[in-house]
């Protein structure tokens, strides 16, 4: 009895991951086919959302490059100067920048600041029928709501990404050049002559894949909230989703960091 | 006179409910049908079916002809450019203005000039009664002018059918009677067939060319009022008994 039961259970558990994962990379293909099916957008539906996630997202992005920088730069100089090794901050700081922490701490904050409003706001949007009213009057929500968000997060992540490193890289020179007294020749020079353009297209290819992991897993969340297993309607089903879309593009971003610097390493 | 929209034989479960166990019902142009029936026994499921937004476990939707659980979304899309829907709460897009809601599939669906949609929307809009609040969120309207919005919206782009899930939940009685008025009005004057859910039993009736009363999971009769009123069937002289009988237990309570 028990056994089956437990047969049950899994067997239940199974058939909604892979219905989940089957309405995931449908949503994925329609909303590529939209984007790229005529009549095209309209470039102000496209700035508004470009400004939605990308513009308000500037000031903390700022904010987090900056600290960041300044703790690369102070964590480096003391643990190269172990090493006699000080003159080599700058690169340090840029490659740990443009390679790694931009991009994955830039995903991360667009996750928390818009990728949680594209959930909820997708999630409102269908719980309050107004998806439904967008496809009886003949409008497809894929190309309406979704679509103009995809491209706003993937031309806006890799831009994000760039201000984070500038700030971030001029956060390690105020506190390596301005604080620790480190030459300023020295720690530009040892940038320019370490860091190579593939560097800069790891940083780019993955600003690029987290943007569209970010977008399609918070937009597909709320789309789907009213197919949710522990009841997706009402306000607390689109808190469930937002939070779960969240948690889940963070880990989604470590993930794939981890295999994209496995394959261009 | 042949039917615009079939519903044969349809089932439907939802989890462990079964919500339709073998409707069937015909809607025929430039006709009012109205599907009355207690909360929860699957009114609204109906509309949705016909819409396309549910699909059938088994059993078919036949719309101008074709099974719209057979064809393309492509032919879907364009059997839907037919439609108008008043949803229940009307589903306003809550970021967008009153002119911008109506103004929404002009936009998206037509290629015409912004002139042209002002003359359109503004005239819906005055023809429900809506003045000066082209500039408002739905968030700022009354109940009443939301269900109106939503109508000039479903009605903006001239539709052969139009859908109204339950158009007077929420609304006193005034109001109930202004949105009688203002459907009587506009389907006298675009000749649209419509389909309404509700349960505004006997007022609705006023309304109805036919009326479809919804029980155990499928329809048991659809009738002229007069006959829906003098039925022999028990299940709908049950229902109009129970709806439109006395309040009180006898006369002499009632006074």
């Amino acid at each position: 009895m028990f056994l089956i039961k437990f047969a049950e259970t899994l067997g239940d558990h199974a058939l909604y991951y892979v219905n989940q994962a089957g309405r995931m990379g449908i949503f994925l293909l329609l909303v590529f086919y939209n984007i790229l099916k005529p009549p095209y957008y309209k470039i102000t539906n496209i700035i508004r959302q470009i400004y939605s996630i990308g513009s308000l997202s500037i000031f903390v992005i700022i904010f987090t490059g900056a600290f960041t920088g300044m703790v690369l730069g102070l964590q480096g100089y003391n643990t190269l100067s172990k090493f006699s090794s000080e003159g080599m901050l700058g690169s340090a700081v840029a490659l740990s920048l443009i390679k790694e922490l931009g991009p994955v701490l830039t995903a991360l904050m667009v996750t928390g600041r818009a990728g949680s409003a594209i959930c909820a706001e997708i999630g409102i949007m269908r719980n309050s029928e107004q998806i439904d009213a967008l496809e009886c009057m003949a409008i497809d929500p894929h190309k309406y709501v979704v679509a103009p968000k995809f491209i706003a997060t993937i031309l806006s992540m890799p831009l994000l990404t760039a201000i984070f490193d500038v700030i971030g890289i001029l956060g390690g020179y105020v506190v390596g050049v301005g604080m620790m007294g480190l030459n300023e020749g020295t720690y530009f020079y040892t940038m320019y002559k370490d860091v190579e353009f593939a560097d800069v297209n790891m940083g780019f290819i993955k600003s690029l894949c987290f943007g569209l992991l970010v977008v399609w897993i918070c937009s597909a969340k709320g789309y789907f909230v009213h197919l949710e297993r522990r009841g997706g309607f009402g306000a607390e089903g689109v808190s469930r989703a937002t939070t779960s879309a969240v948690v889940i593009s963070s880990v989604a971003v470590l993930v794939f960091d981890y295999i994209i610097t496995s394959l261009m390493i | 006179m042949e039917p615009i929209i079939q519903m044969i034989n349809v089932f439907k479960t939802f989890g462990k409910q079964q919500v339709l166990k073998g409707v069937n019902l015909s809607l025929y142009e430039g006709k009012t049908t109205v599907i009355v029936g207690e909360s929860g026994q699957g009114k609204s499921s109906i509309l949705k079916h016909i819409l396309g937004l549910v699909k059938p476990d088994k059993g078919k939707i036949i719309v101008y002809g074709k099974d719209i659980n057979k064809i393309s979304s492509k032919e879907l899309k364009d059997i839907r450019a037919n439609f108008g829907v008043l949803f229940q709460n009307s589903a306003l897009f809550d970021s967008m203005t009153v002119f911008d809601n109506v103004a929404l599939p002009l936009r998206e669906r037509t290629n015409k000039s912004e002139e042209e949609i002002k003359e359109i929307v503004n005239e819906k809009l005055e023809m429900m009664d809506i003045h000066d609040s082209n500039d408002k969120y739905p968030a700022q309207l009354s109940g009443g002018m939301r269900k109106r919005v939503g109508l000039a919206r479903a009605l903006v782009l001239n539709p052969k059918i139009v859908f109204f899930d339950e158009p007077t939940t929420g609304l006193d009685v005034a109001l109930s009677n202004e949105m009688y008025r203002v459907f009587f009005r506009t389907q006298t004057a675009l000749k649209y067939t419509a389909l309404i859910v509700s349960h505004d039993v006997p007022k609705i009736f006023k309304l109805a060319d036919y009326v479809a009363l919804m029980h155990n999971g499928i329809i048991q009769d659809s009738l002229p009022p007069e006959d829906f009123q003098t039925s022999e069937n028990p299940v709908i002289r049950a229902f109009v008994e129970k709806t439109m009988g006395r309040i009180y237990e006898s006369e002499k309570v009632e006074g």
